[in-house]
């Protein structure tokens, strides 16, 4: 019998806003314990919370990055649950009308595209963070309510595999769309993992086995690949699975029911007395969504599509965003816009790390790199001379054509002109000019080179060529 | 005698420079030291603080800072202990907050502050205001300062007590279902509680969200107009604040009410109304009328459901808010094995009785499996008595009833059957539920010589009007001037 | 104490001792039986009062508030070492 598994994504993430969900406290990872506490996210006697426009902006950003719609009510909702990190023991979050529902991510993974349904992704609160030691547990709120948003995908990850992939592409997005930073060192992004099995082409799902508060991706991979190996071998072996949480110990490689003397928590969800609904307008939306911008799967294809690069270099201009901006504007109206990207991806990049600087610094104009590719391909200068105007472009940011006049290098492409070059090298060289004639076309170059050399790298190197066999072959 | 006066008294004195803000205070603690040991209306409070703040207030009214500006400059004002004020104790008359001394201001507070009032003591309380006669302090109650065998009512039981006994020149108490109504009544004062959302709950322990309000107990009804304009407004640290402009209250007081339409609910002749509440209440009814104002009956059909919704959304409420009590971050801690085992303990020791019962209730009625029954059921009959008052203010502009049904009761009386204790909160308690204001003005005496109130309910943001005919019909009487003999 | 309540108990991780236990038990099974009451209405179509209020859209800016010195956050804590809030060991 083969099975096959059946994973669904939780993710928390962290929003990138300066203060706290319901107070004015700094969001803010690494400050002295119990420093960035005040009555309200202490959950004193008599506080009260207040949203944060900002993360309900982000949220809906969010939504509109993963194809979610972002619906006209939303609302809160208390969570009612004891734990030392909790400073209220209860949770304010959305319960059943979540701030965005109904979307997708998609993904490149094993030589095609997937797409993974997502369910919603609601705005909640963060708790404390604990510290164990021997005898007891310390606790730390800076963390305790600071915006967290949660990503919920359907069960439609098919493996371990996937799921990495899955997250990888979650994080670019959010990056790219400045919701958080997902830096996982400082546990901005958390996963819980849902894993059942089933036997392929039953449509029912297996019982459901958590694995709670990963918080490396590939861990989340060990993890998953370990337990849909552990379902299936308990199965095949006659046994059966009970819904329950397990723990992922990464040192031993394995997860670990956890035993709880508790039942199942009863959360007791009601909504917020405290909270208003948000209602969000036309306007309010529309705001947020002229601060969408591409995404990096979207981006890549369609610089390849309108731009005719290969993929490699559109990966390039996706994974480095301001270089990538650069470029459009520079390959806006190039003819070749190609060799507008090598230009950038070559000579530029190497030229900035060179000199450490930045993209927003160049001196030369945008349109300066297609005017030097309009330069080579119209035969003005030859392609040589142009790696030194480029040069001088840098440093003065002086337009090509300027650079060209100033400096006098046009190409030199006047077929009498360059008739006497030729002559002049071939009769400075017999031996050279003798092998040509006797087969050798390795000896062409040499008389090339000198006709370059004789011209000071002007002459157009095409027609030289051309002009060297028709002297040589006569 | 200095803490016999009200405020527009006293105010007028000190402009005058009759009395000094000292002189107030002093007076007032005086009278504490000789009459709280048989009242209990203080759980604490510091002499020295409040003359400080007396001194500090006299120098900026000498250095030409006017009664205009503060309203309350150097005016002596006592605090439920359930409004946070910074540096003083937070206790809500419970002993699981052990010595919590709040690092910060209710917004009411600083209203307060800003207005140059002299802010001192913790007045007692039912502990979490969960309580209609201040039995359920850990404490020992309050007593009534008219025949100390009494309740003085609750939960503000103290912040009562101690106006009626010139304490303080006025007290601001939380009113949930009737919590400042119904100890004015029980005390011979009067008790204001305003619209949900006129007064922000910033700084309010919260025993039910959706329901509580902070208001004053005062000496009179334009000593509640004044409070009322300093406490009112807007405050962006409470989302269920609603930034409705706060008129001059003071101006309403013009003692005209000729025209303005009275509704008598023909729900509330219940059979447990004393016959003497009811006619000390129908002989101000007649008052009014007699003022020019049109009586008028109208009908409350879901009265009778009122105090089971209430105390199904309350608990509810108060079950999740009071959950933050168990020893982690603040409050007198009972060790345990583990976090859970330190929470019920610390609970089970520090929460008293009436606590616990609402809630467990509370929790239970939240539960899975029940909360369709109890709680979402109880949220819809909400709506449906909310919707009985809308009608009746399409008829009428105020509407007018006793505060409660009988004169206090003897302290111990109800205390063994909470559910009595519950229906004795008939006339109050839906006037949060449907989100009006309220106010409770002395208008009598029963034989004994316990005082009765009656209750008149206006329109959410009606305070103008509620004011207006309370001020009218007191005006016409002398029940705010009578203060109870203590020795 | 019937079990239904007691399962509110320990929910509300309340530790009552066995009198206190038999006591509210039969309280609070007489307020149970009081609040049965609502069932006589039909509620059939009636919305439930969502907020005492009818606002929406309360929000508050993005910036930064005074917190409290980390000396009055920690003032009232029963015990603390290091900075941190002290519990007894949390047990996963």
């Amino acid at each position: 019998m083969e099975y096959e598994a059946v994973i669904g994504l939780e993710t928390h993430v962290q929003l990138r806003t300066r203060t706290k969900m319901w107070c004015g406290c700094v969001n803010e990872y690494g400050a002295e314990a119990n420093t960035n506490v005040c009555p309200v996210c202490l959950g004193l006697p008599g506080v009260l919370p207040v949203p944060n426009a900002e993360a309900l902006r982000k949220t809906a950003l969010t939504g509109m990055l993963l194809n979610c719609d972002v619906p006209g009510f939303s609302k809160w909702d208390r969570k009612n649950y004891f734990y030392p990190d909790n400073p209220k023991n209860y949770q304010l979050t959305q319960l059943d009308f979540p701030s965005t529902i109904e979307g997708f991510v998609e993904f490149e993974f094993d030589g095609g595209t997937e797409r993974v349904r997502i369910n919603r992704a609601h705005l909640e609160e963060d708790v404390g963070k604990s510290t164990h030691f021997a005898d007891y547990s310390g606790v730390d709120f800076n963390r305790a309510g600071v915006p967290l948003l949660e990503i919920v995908t359907e069960p439609d990850l098919t493996g371990a595999d996937m799921a990495y992939e899955y997250l990888n592409a979650l994080k670019a997005i959010l990056e790219y769309g400045g919701v958080s930073d997902c830096d996982m060192e400082k546990g901005q992004v958390r996963c819980d993992v849902n894993i059942s099995v089933r036997p392929i082409g039953q449509t029912e799902l297996g019982e459901k086995i958590e694995i709670k508060n990963m918080n490396s991706f590939s861990g989340v991979r060990r993890a998953a690949a370990y337990e849909i190996e552990r379902q299936i071998g308990v199965l095949r072996e006659g046994g059966s699975l009970v819904q329950e949480t397990r723990r992922w110990d990464d040192a031993l490689g394995i997860t670990e029911s956890m035993r709880t003397k508790e039942d199942a928590h009863d959360y007791r969800y009601f909504p917020d007395p405290d909270l208003m609904p948000h209602t969000p307008s036309d306007e309010w939306i529309a705001e947020v969504r002229a601060t969408v911008m591409e995404l990096p799967l979207a981006r890549k294809r369609r610089l390849m599509a309108d731009y005719q690069l290969p993929a490699g270099d559109a990966e390039v201009f996706v994974g480095d965003a301001a270089l990538g901006e650069y470029f459009e504007a520079a390959a806006k109206g190039a003819r070749n816009p190609k060799a507008v990207a090598n230009w950038v991806m070559n000579n530029l990049q190497a030229k900035l790390s060179e000199t450490n600087g930045a993209v927003a610094d160049v001196k030369f104009e945008s349109s300066a790199i297609g005017e030097l590719v309009g330069l080579v391909e119209g035969g003005k200068i030859s392609s040589r001379i142009a790696q030194d105007v480029f040069v001088e472009m840098f440093e003065t940011g002086k337009a090509p054509a300027i650079i060209v006049e100033e400096k006098g290098l046009s190409q030199v492409s006047d077929s009498g002109e360059l008739e006497e070059f030729c002559n002049e090298a071939i009769t400075a060289n017999p031996g050279p000019a003798e092998d040509f004639r006797n087969g050798k076309e390795a000896a062409l170059n040499f008389l090339k080179g000198q006709v370059m050399k004789a011209s000071r790298g002007k002459a157009n190197p095409q027609m030289v060529g051309e002009l060297l066999k028709k002297i040589l072959g006569s | 005698m200095p803490h016999t006066l009200t405020i527009s008294q006293l105010t007028d004195k000190l402009a005058q420079g009759e009395l000094t803000s000292r002189d107030a205070t002093q007076a007032c603690l005086d009278r504490i030291a000789a009459v709280d040991g048989q009242l209990n209306a203080f759980l604490s409070h510091d002499p020295d603080d409040a003359l400080a703040q007396a001194d500090a207030a006299d120098a900026a009214r000498a250095s030409g800072v006017s009664g205009e500006a503060k309203p309350l400059l150097g005016v002596p004002i006592a605090m439920k202990d359930v409004i946070a004020v910074n540096g003083h104790p937070l206790n809500c008359a419970s002993k699981i907050l052990g010595d919590f001394n709040s690092p910060y201001d209710a917004t009411v507070t600083q209203k307060l502050r800003e207005a140059g009032a002299v802010i001192f003591g913790r007045m007692n309380m039912d502990e979490f205001a969960m309580g209609s006669s201040t039995e359920n302090s850990a404490f020992g109650p309050a007593r009534n300062p008219w025949n100390t065998d009494r309740i003085p009512g609750g939960s503000s039981g103290g912040s009562a007590v101690a106006v009626t006994a010139d304490e303080c020149i006025a007290s601001l108490g939380s009113d949930t279902g009737g919590s400042i109504r119904q100890p004015a009544a029980l005390c011979g004062c009067v008790g204001l509680k305003p619209t949900y959302g006129r007064v922000s709950r910033y700084g309010l322990v919260a025993f039910a969200s959706s329901l509580d309000q902070i208001g004053p107990l005062t000496k009179d009804v334009r000593d509640a107009a004044i409070m009322l304009g300093v406490i009112a407004g807007e405050d962006k640290r409470d989302s269920t604040n609603v930034p409705e402009p706060v008129p001059d209250y003071t101006a309403a007081l013009t003692g005209d009410i000729k025209g303005l339409k009275i509704g008598l609910p023909k729900e509330y002749q219940v059979d447990g109304l004393d016959p003497e509440v009811k006619a000390a209440t129908d002989a101000a009814v007649a008052e009014l009328e007699k003022q020019g104002a049109e009586m008028r009956e109208i009908s409350l059909p879901h009265t009778e459901y009122a105090i089971a919704t209430y105390y199904i959304i309350a608990t509810a409420e108060a079950s999740a808010n009071l959950a933050r009590f168990e020893g982690v971050r603040y409050g007198a801690r009972v060790d345990g094995a583990s976090p859970e085992q330190m929470n019920r303990a610390t609970r089970g020791a520090g929460f008293g009785e009436e606590v616990k019962r609402r809630i467990i209730l509370g929790t239970y009625v939240l539960s899975s499996g029940y909360y369709d029954a109890y709680y979402l059921r109880a949220q819809k009959v909400r709506t449906l008595i909310r919707q009985d008052f809308l009608n009746a203010f399409e008829e009428v502009d105020l509407i007018a009833s006793p505060t409660t049904p009988t004169p206090a009761f003897k302290i111990g009386e109800k205390s063994g059957d909470p559910l009595q204790m519950y229906l004795s909160d008939i006339f109050t308690i839906s006037c949060n539920l449907a989100g009006l204001c309220g106010i409770s003005v002395p208008c009598g005496f029963s034989n004994e010589g316990l005082p009765l109130g009656l209750q008149l309910l206006g329109k959410p943001f009606g305070e103008t009007d509620l004011l207006r005919a309370a001020h009218a019909y007191e005006q016409t009487t002398d029940w705010h001037n009578k203060r109870p003999e203590l020795d | 104490m019937r079990e239904d309540l007691q399962h509110a108990v320990k929910l509300a991780r309340i530790e009552l001792t066995a009198e206190e236990e038999a006591r509210l038990g039969s309280q609070l099974g007489d307020i149970l039986k009081y609040v049965d009451k609502l069932n006589e209405l039909d509620v059939e179509g009636v919305e439930p009062t969502a907020h005492a209020v009818p606002l929406t859209n309360v929000l508050r800016e993005d910036e930064p508030r005074e917190s409290l010195s980390h000396e009055a956050a920690m003032r009232n804590a029963p015990k603390t070492a290091n900075g941190l809030f002290i519990v007894p060991k949390i047990v996963e």
